[in-house]
């Protein structure tokens, strides 16, 4: 063994047993992915292949295909969705670059104000707008009262609800990474932009807008990918008019009992999720939904 | 661009700025003449970035006036001031190259492509950094930053330059090196330059003048030698280099230490609280035949430090007070001097004996 050597077999050893030590904190959690996520998820792949009399078929995308019902839901599932990450942006961008000018203070008191309703649940919230939003319910007796309308808007039942409990819902998503990206860019950028002979606005969309894209191109991201499947807020508000791919895989369920089809629905917008994530991943990194980055 | 692009004089009128109860500015007065490199120095927290802000137009003072040649500019917006500035920690632009960089103020500014490409080129070429305008910022190196930092501030030819402690992330060799370039451009381009540093060194490096600013005023504004050799006050003669100070008593038109009369060319300032201020590289060993025309002190040694290009002696004199003695060290020079505990006598030619009052005033 020459001096250069020296304990090289024990340090080895070491960082060997450090590694296991690091993976066995992580099994747990390991084991957990593999036992309600990879397995569930397998069996899906699996049922959308078994056809009603129970060999392999492909009957159950063949349906798809050809029924204009099914073709109808997944337009309206992605017009719902984005519809409202359209929605989320407008009103959630503003909102971000007020409370990211904020001192630390009054930022951090609105971020709470934010997330309250984030921590609520969304059961709760829904039915809550479902309250406020009805014929007899406290917007249209308010506005009447007001002479703002005279007869009560239907504001629940169809896709106004549907978007106004989906924008509520969705909207910390968007906010918190483009609050993150925004509070990351240096002052300082827009000093040195305005001291070269930028305006206000003109810094704000040479420097401020472009530097705060990822986090709005993440949030909206997030927001998009949520609505997909999204369930109880449309089922709800919506009151059977809008029609979303989760809906149509309960009532495959509940209704027709029919698993293969109802999984089959599932492995297609499964696999539209993954592949709008995988082209996202190549614009933009994904972590950053998270509220990561930088 | 390398003809000199015209330069205006600042006068900055009792600019006062106030924090609550601190006052960051307290009526600050001073006239940048046209083409000057002056430094603002001082301490952190001496106001002299705040001064600087006040120059850009990024922070609103509460009082006074600021004049870039004849006109008013105190309540301009600081995008339709017109003065470059180059930012302490650069504030490149990351979502633009090089060039995207150094050209955006000529983009704001409407200049046509051609004449655009062909500034940022020279520009660039002024900075010693031709080629690397299609590079992105975070392939850079902190003095390559730098460098396009300047270029962005000057490619749209202000005539006022502003620099916020612009080497300060440097390395000290490239920092050396830097000030030497900077000094140089200055000449090439001619802006009036008003620069803001900590470090007296490259203060006194670079500067035509230097304002010595401490908490939010001006305490002298000088010349690097006439700051150095005959500082306004204990404050700027301890910012500026190292001192001794010895406490003096006034005695007619003179000063007198340890009840000795001392030989002095200047004068003695007002006051009564007088200072000897003795510089470490003023102060000579003496040894054999005694001097005339020199201030001689008795002296222990206390202390022997080597500090390669130098060395560096303490000595106490008889009535207490501590003197810091700097030399070269030549070719075995080291080994010759006196060790600690043996006597010494200090030499301090008149020339260089220099009466301050105490206090900051």
């Amino acid at each position: 063994m020459s001096v250069t050597d020296l304990h090289a077999a024990g340090l080895r050893r070491d960082e060997r047993l450090e590694r296991w030590k690091l993976f066995g904190l992580a099994s747990p959690a390991i084991l957990l992915v593999l036992v309600v996520l990879v397995i569930p998820v397998g069996w899906l792949f699996y049922v959308s292949f078994v056809g009603a009399d129970g060999n392999f078929s492909l009957e159950n995308y063949e349906r798809m295909v050809s029924r204009k019902s099914y073709l109808r839901i997944f337009v309206t599932t992605f017009q719902v969705s984005i519809l409202t990450t359209a929605l989320c942006i407008v009103i959630g961008y503003p909102l971000a670059y007020f409370i990211s000018q904020l001192p630390t203070r009054w930022a951090n008191l609105c971020l709470v104000t934010v997330l309250l309703p984030f921590w609520t649940s969304l059961l709760v919230r829904t039915y809550a707008w479902l309250v406020l939003l009805q014929k007899q319910g406290l917007v249209n007796q308010w506005a009447i009262s007001l002479g703002l309308w005279d007869e009560p808007l239907k504001f629940v039942h169809n896709m106004t609800g549907t978007l106004i409990g989906m924008v509520h819902i969705m909207l910390p998503f968007l906010i918190l990474p483009v609050y993150g990206a925004m509070r990351a860019i240096d002052k300082d950028y827009l000093k040195a932009a305005s001291n070269l002979g930028a305006s206000p606005r003109r810094a704000f969309w040479t420097v401020f807008f472009p530097l705060s894209t990822p986090g709005l191109f993440a949030g909206s991201l997030m927001v998009f990918v949520l609505c997909l499947g999204f369930f109880v807020t449309p089922a709800v508000l919506g009151g059977g008019r809008v029609i979303m791919v989760s809906m149509k895989i309960v009532s495959n369920i509940e209704l027709f009992v029919n698993w293969g089809a109802a999984s089959s629905l599932g492995v297609v917008l499964l696999v539209l999720t993954v592949i709008i994530l995988w082209i996202a991943s190549r614009f933009t990194r994904l972590e950053q939904m998270a509220g990561g980055g930088h | 661009m390398t003809a000199k692009t015209g330069a205006l004089p600042i006068t900055v009128r009792d600019v006062t700025k106030t924090y609550g109860s601190v006052h960051a500015l307290d009526g600050v007065s001073l006239n940048v003449k046209s083409g000057e490199f002056l430094t603002l120095l001082g301490p952190s927290g001496s106001g002299k970035t705040t001064l600087l802000m006040v120059l850009a137009g990024f922070t609103r003072p509460d009082c006074g006036s600021l004049k870039f040649g004849e006109d008013e500019m105190i309540r301009t917006p600081p995008h339709l001031r017109g003065v470059g500035m180059v930012f302490q920690n650069y504030a490149l632009f990351p979502h633009m190259t090089v060039a995207g960089n150094v050209g955006y103020p000529l983009k704001l500014r409407n200049v046509p492509k051609a004449e655009a490409r062909d500034r940022i080129d020279r520009a660039l070429e002024l900075v010693q950094l031709g080629g690397y305008g299609d590079r992105g910022i975070d392939q850079l190196s902190g003095g390559q930053k730098q460098r396009v930092a300047l270029a962005r501030s000057i490619v749209f030819e202000p005539r006022i330059l502003l620099m916020d402690e612009p080497l300060s992330a440097l390395d000290k060799k490239l920092r050396d090196r830097m000030q030497i370039e900077l000094r140089h451009l200055h000449e090439q381009l001619g802006m009036t330059t008003v620069y803001v540093t900590h470090d007296q060194r490259e203060a006194l490096t670079m500067s035509d003048r230097i304002a010595v600013v401490n908490r939010g005023r001006i305490m002298q504004l000088a010349e690097p030698q006439q700051l150095y050799d005959r500082p306004a006050n204990k404050f700027v003669a301890d910012f500026i280099g190292d001192s001794s100070f010895l406490p003096v008593a006034r005695e007619g038109a003179g000063v007198s230490f340890a009840g000795a009369t001392l030989l002095m060319d200047g004068a003695v300032p007002e006051g009564n609280d007088l200072l000897l201020m003795v510089r470490p590289e003023r102060v000579r060993l003496l040894t054999g035949d005694l001097p005339g025309d020199t201030n001689i002190f008795d002296a222990k040694v206390t202390e022997l430090v080597y500090q390669g290009e130098s060395y560096l002696l303490y000595a106490r004199l008889p009535e207490g007070s501590e003197i810091a003695v700097r030399g070269a060290i030549r070719e075995g020079t080291f080994g010759k001097l006196p060790q600690v505990g043996d006597a010494v006598k200090l030499g301090l030619h008149k020339a260089d004996t220099v009466v301050i009052a105490d206090g900051e005033r």
